[in-house]
């Protein structure tokens, strides 16, 4: 509800609208959501600052040695306190693996949500406003679509992709058939939630307005439906960033993902995975608590981004 | 309601036909078959011939319903890595699958109701809370990561469980292996079945507790309080039985997602089911499992729909009447 002694003040800066606003008042109040959105910041920096931030370079072939392989995390026995999590098996410091694993899988995540984003927003405006045939048809396709589970998507995807590029090395294109992959099994969402707001929209003044004066559909579209129905686009985004770096992972982990040469957080798990029997247990463990962290704190703030910005909640 | 049915029988097979044209899509134009099937001597003429046999040169409709026609009778092609038709593969696979679906859909459900029931009810005790956290984390590890924690607990560290593989199994009937049957089956059943129905677990648990809170509120609970019927009664009688219309819904969509999730879990268990093969599919392309599993998968994931429809139906009294 918005406080009606500030509303007839003189106009205020950005910052401090956004102090003033509901959205960060129901911040304020969930404890929750601020340790969340802290802990989502702290990765992010880590993440992308990693060349900068971590211990070692995984990637630097010439600080790597096959003699610190297998070292285990700092308070245990045989530890190195050059690595403070262990190493991996070929000698490189798990944490800072971990960081530049954590920025593979942020990157993926990011580009697949955009890319999703951008799909099922068109499919969605052209199917609410168009009407007719063309929505059915895109809604159809939606539907079939929602029947199976992303990650199936995905692997299909990425098994044709695979046959198509058969003869071309597989992991200089593993990174963007991830994407492909990952944006065509989420994209459905966003269509139906921008379909939906669109056909409420396009009923009202502002664009019968826009129509009489003759203004082209697809400007009336993009310039005056879309800013309108972008609220809810925002919550999904944030729970399918979530979603997305589940997904990256799982691949990963089956080996249909990143390569080894490049590590998301599932290929790291991966390779750990191998040594868990052996005893080594921090080469998968602990990428897989960085990961659940990430994964945690991210479906946090889309839980409460979703009750915050639904009114019958309020 | 044969109105109703006939209608959803005919929207299921509109997907099924769609799905149908993926796969044979698939199927036909990525990679030549014909140069999975022979050897690299074989003559350009030799060629031309196993491909006008085969059919590869008639009209693509043709190919098609072909295609098709197939596929009803479970004729998928051969596979290229095993060279074994691809049925026979599945009918080896579909059990150990289907087994381990079932065994985490049943622990999903045992465990899930009652915590959901639990925590409505007690909203503010402090098992509710524990309860809602936890089922927190479990949403937010990824289902692999929830079988390398097991194993690493379970197999590895206490060795109380077996880490891979079905245990011994038992052939009933002429082509079902089950593993219900020994000790061994069971005991390698319990971690991949957990692992595989945690999401599903903590989602009914959610699912049962949101729809608690809600009927607990309404008038005809409040009433039922104020006749003095017995909390039991109340709870039990008229508040879960309208929970149930929403936890049906999904849960049958979730059998689903436990059969594609499924995949995952047995790349981590290394347990032979058709998850396992299709993954093995993927990384090697080999198309006629792919396009197989597609279809299958396809067609279980419609029957269900169909079906929890129906279920639909039966369930809530107000579809019957006034159903456009």
């Amino acid at each position: 509800m918005a406080d009606v002694s500030t509303s007839n003040s003189e106009p205020k800066g950005r910052l401090a609208r956004i102090i003033d606003s509901d959205l960060f008042h129901s911040f304020l109040r969930s404890k929750v959501t601020v340790v969340a959105a802290v802990m989502t910041l702290l990765l992010f920096l880590v993440a992308f600052l990693a060349p900068w931030v971590a211990p070692h370079n995984p990637f630097d072939l010439a600080t790597i040695s096959i003699l610190d392989a297998r070292v285990p995390p700092v308070w245990m026995e045989f530890a190195d306190p050059r690595f403070l999590l262990g190493t991996d098996d070929q000698g490189r410091d798990l944490l800072s693996g971990i960081f530049y694993g954590m920025r593979i899988s942020l990157i993926v995540g990011f580009c697949s949500v955009i890319a999703a984003a951008i799909i099922g927003i068109t499919a969605g405006l052209v199917a609410g406003y168009m009407g007719g045939r063309v929505d059915a048809i895109i809604m159809r396709i939606a539907d079939v679509q929602l029947t199976f589970p992303a990650i199936l998507i995905a692997l299909l995807i990425d098994g044709v992709a695979a046959g198509i590029f058969g003869g071309i090395d597989r992991e200089v294109f593993a990174f963007y058939i991830l994407i492909v992959a990952l944006a065509l099994s989420f994209w459905v969402q966003y269509a139906r939630t921008v379909r939906g707001s669109t056909m409420v929209e396009k009923n009202k003044e502002y664009v019968q307005a826009a129509r009489v004066i003759g203004i082209p559909s697809v400007i009336i579209m993009v310039r005056h439906i879309l800013p309108n129905v972008m609220g809810p686009v925002l919550v999904i985004a944030t729970i399918n960033l979530a979603l997305a770096i589940v997904t990256e992972s799982s691949l990963s982990f089956l080996g249909v993902g990143m390569p080894p040469t490049q590590p998301s957080l599932g290929t790291l798990i991966a390779i750990g995975n191998d040594f868990l029997y052996s005893g080594e247990w921090w080469i998968a463990i602990f990428p897989g608590i960085a990961l659940a962290l990430l994964v945690l704190n991210v479906n946090l703030l889309g839980d409460w981004l979703r009750d915050a910005l639904n009114p019958k909640l309020r | 309601m044969i109105g109703f049915a006939t209608r959803r029988l005919l929207q299921a097979m509109i997907v099924m036909l769609v799905v149908a044209l993926l796969a044979f899509t698939m199927f036909r134009f990525v990679g030549d078959p014909i140069n999975q099937m022979v050897g690299i001597e074989t003559s350009i003429e030799e060629r031309e011939a196993l491909r006008e046999r085969l059919g590869l040169n008639d009209p693509i409709p043709v190919q098609f319903a072909r295609f098709i026609g197939n596929a009803v009778q479970f004729d998928f092609g051969t596979s290229y890595q095993f060279k074994q038709p691809v049925s026979e593969l599945f009918a080896k696979r579909i059990p150990a699958t289907l087994e381990l679906s079932f065994a985490s859909f049943v622990f999903a459900l045992i465990v899930g109701i009652p915590m959901g029931i639990y925590a409505g009810l007690n909203r503010e005790s402090a098992i509710s809370k524990l309860f809602l956290s936890v089922s927190l984390v479990g949403i937010s590890l990824p289902t692999f990561f929830i079988g390398i924690l097991l194993i690493f607990l379970f197999s590895v560290t206490l060795q109380w469980l077996p880490s891979f593989g079905r245990g011994d199994v038992v052939q009933v009937g002429s082509w079902w292996t089950t593993g219900f049957l020994t000790a061994s089956g069971l005991k390698a059943l319990i971690l991949p079945a957990v692992t595989l129905g945690m999401y599903q677990m903590t989602l009914i648990m959610r699912l049962i507790r949101a729809e608690m809170l809600e009927v607990i509120r309404t008038d005809y609970i409040k009433f039922a309080r104020a006749r003095g019927l017995p909390d039991r009664l109340v709870h039990f009688r008229h508040a879960l039985k309208n929970t149930m219309v929403p936890v049906i819904t999904i849960t049958g969509l979730q059998l689903g997602s436990i059969i594609a999730f499924a995949t995952i879990t047995e790349t981590v268990f290394q347990w032979p089911g058709m998850g396992l093969m299709f993954l093995q599919a993927v990384q090697n392309v080999d198309i006629p499992i792919m396009s197989a599993y597609l279809l299958l998968t396809a067609f279980l994931f419609v029957a269900i729909n169909f079906i929890v429809d129906i279920l639909y139906f039966f369930i809530d009294p107000r579809l019957r009447v006034g159903r456009p």
